[in-house]
């Protein structure tokens, strides 16, 4: 049999699988290279990108916890120009889709950023961090209200001619809502999910672990919560999903294809196995081999309830 | 690099205290002392991250098997402290962890005829015994200021000693060499033309980088973080370099930038 077709096209952009790199956790690509081909890959996201430099929160700002782990970096990233002149030479000269995450503090720094991307070679797309519960300004109040929400998204889509993808938090009551108000807003992909607000405490100190106090909970035991959320948002919105949450192998991630995500984002497995969305890609590979299938996307939503 | 290695022995040399020896890739023959090792101590998810361990010894040995050249290995030094490393005590000959190796930036060895000073807390011997090996294969004057709570925590001295380094020791309690910390042991010494290594609890760190500063000897210190990724990508394991505020932040990742800086590097309290 001729190997499976595991190509796919998420908001115009042709990815040759659907095994992407989730933001935040891979750096800006080159910290990985010794460990896996970048090129065998479907696209990468860098960590998210605000206007000026970001210190970031202190620290400690990880801890591990069964079976996930909590984080509360707070954003540190090199900001928008030192990307551009610093880390994207780089990433243009590999041959595989780059998406750049970005976040503002305010609603006009959204918009502005997603400008200075415009017109950028060697960036494919966008995907807007509305969901992050490490910071205190910004994030999480466009990620929350739907009103918001729309707000930030259309101010970012009249800013950019790119592949617009919008990140989406757990951490409401109605994810669909959010998903919806997006898709108004004139989103071309969704991505769910981020990391859900947790806490870890030390009960010799009788402290929290972290300095921030609470922190996103990642990893396995975030994923039922984000299958869940991916199929909610399937039935409802006719935009193409990208699954996010606690992938750690081909199966993990095909079962979110099934619940309608069109990609996925490989996030946590990364720090265990460096080459982590490498394997998952030849995993799912395989998987459609060992079936008889032809083609991941016969398989995108196909889930039988 | 990721590698699958066989653990070829694993025994408590201290209560609680473990020195792990495993096959290594040829890479890590050319590796240098203070750099560490990722491991992953099961294929489960719980727990779930890998664990870093400094390089406590390279070297190569010729396996019993007919025909076997000889191979690199590599060992560690651990105390059990949590579940990980409890776990990583029940390993036995033959079974099978996977490594990332060689991470980090080592110690700087620093010009031929000064004499170097290493100073180590507790499992903080474990790299500078890695770095004694090699200073005294350059035919270096090596002394180490080894300390510790009691007598169970300053480890593997006699291999220290059978290096050829000088050794000074002291204990909280008094129950091996001097009563007190050992860094009041290594203020009496400290002069010029000294180069200090040290690796240890943040407190003993702190106290070296400033008694280094007031003496002005060269000091380099290997520190530690908590690690999700090892490579850089998670900013998890971040420190405050020197010249950092909130206004202009300087956060330096241990993992990559490190683990060992030279102390002015880096903000002491
Ligand atoms: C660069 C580097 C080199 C290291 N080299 C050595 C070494 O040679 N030998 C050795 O025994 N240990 C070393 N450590 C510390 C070692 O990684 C931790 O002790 C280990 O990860 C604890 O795992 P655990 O699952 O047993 O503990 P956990 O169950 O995760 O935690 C138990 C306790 O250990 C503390 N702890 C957890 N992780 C760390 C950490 N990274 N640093 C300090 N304390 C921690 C926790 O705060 C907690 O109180 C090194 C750490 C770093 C960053
Ligand atoms: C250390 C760390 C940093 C992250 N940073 C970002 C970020 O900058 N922007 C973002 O949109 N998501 C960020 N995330 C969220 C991840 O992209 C992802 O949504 C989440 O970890 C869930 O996937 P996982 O379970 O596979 O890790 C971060 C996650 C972690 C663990
Ligand atoms: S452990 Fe991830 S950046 Fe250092």
């Amino acid at each position: 049999m001729q190997r499976p077709d595991m190509s796919v096209v998420l908001a115009g952009i042709t990815m040759r699988n659907p095994v992407m790199t989730a933001s935040g956790t891979f750096g800006y690509g080159a910290e990985f290279a010794d460990y896996l081909d970048l090129e065998s890959i479907g696209a990468m996201v860098t960590k998210g990108l605000s206007l000026k430099p970001k210190a970031g929160n202190p620290t400690p700002r990880i801890v591990e916890t069964p079976g996930g782990m909590l984080n509360a970096i707070g954003l540190q990233n090199v900001g928008i120009d030192t990307f551009i002149e610093q880390k994207l030479p780089y990433l243009k000269d590999v041959n595989t889709p780059v998406i750049a995450n970005l976040y503002g503090n305010t609603l006009e720094e959204y918009g502005e950023v997603a400008s200075r991307l415009d017109g950028l070679a060697g960036v494919a797309g966008i995907e807007v961090n509305i969901s992050c519960p490490n910071v205190k300004q910004g994030g999480i109040v466009f990620g929350t209200d739907p009103g918001a929400a729309k707000e930030v998204v259309s101010l970012v889509k009249r800013n950019t001619s790119k592949p617009l993808i919008v990140k989406l938090s757990p951490n409401v009551t109605d994810v669909v809502l959010m998903a919806k108000a997006c898709a108004d807003a004139g989103a071309d992909a969704l991505s769910l999910i981020n990391t859900l607000t947790g806490m870890a405490i030390d009960l010799e100190r009788r402290r929290p672990v972290l300095a921030n106090v609470t922190g996103g909970l990642s990893g396995p035991a975030i994923k039922p919560v984000a299958l869940r959320m991916v199929w909610q948002v399937a039935k409802a919105v006719k935009l193409p999903l990208i699954g996010i949450g606690g992938i750690m192998n081909g199966r993990d991630a095909l079962e979110f294809m099934l619940a309608g995500a069109t990609a996925v984002q490989v996030g946590t497995a990364s720090f265990l196995d460096p080459s982590a969305a490498q394997r998952i890609a030849q995993e799912m590979e395989q998987y459609l081999v060992d079936n008889g299938i032809d083609s991941v996307r016969s398989l995108i939503g196909a889930l039988e309830v | 690099m990721q590698f699958k290695s066989m653990v070829i022995s694993n025994v408590e040399v201290s209560p609680n205290y473990f020195r792990m020896r495993m096959t290594a890739p040829q890479e890590l023959s050319s590796s240098v002392p203070g750099q560490f090792v990722m491991l992953k101590v099961n294929d489960a998810i719980d727990p779930l991250l890998r664990r870093p361990f400094g390089l406590f010894d390279v070297g190569s040995f010729v396996p019993e098997y007919a025909g076997c050249g000889a191979q690199v290995y590599c060992e560690i030094l651990y105390k059990v402290v949590g579940k990980g490393t409890k776990l990583l005590s029940t390993l036995h000959h033959g079974d099978l962890v996977d490594l990332l190796v060689p991470l980090g930036k080592g110690f700087q060895m620093g010009p031929a005829g000064e004499e170097k000073v290493l100073v180590g807390g507790g499992v903080g011997l474990a790299p500078l015994y890695y770095l004694a090996k090699q200073l005294k294969e350059r035919g270096e004057k090596v002394r180490l200021f080894a300390g510790g709570r009691n007598r169970d925590d300053v480890l593997c001295i006699t291999e220290f000693e059978r290096l050829g380094v000088e050794t000074y020791v002291a204990t909280d309690d008094g129950t091996l060499g001097e009563r007190g910390f050992v860094t009041q042991v290594l203020e009496r010494h400290l002069a010029s033309g000294m180069r200090i290594f040290a690796c240890g609890p943040t407190p003993m760190l702190n106290a070296v980088a400033k008694m280094s500063e007031k003496h002005g000897v060269p000091c380099q210190v290997s520190m530690e973080a908590y690690m999700a990724c090892g490579v850089g990508a998670c900013l998890g394991c971040v420190m405050k370099g020197a010249n950092h505020s909130d206004e202009t932040p300087d956060y330096r990742c241990v993992c990559k930038d490190g683990p060992v800086f030279d102390s002015f590097e880096l903000q002491w309290s």
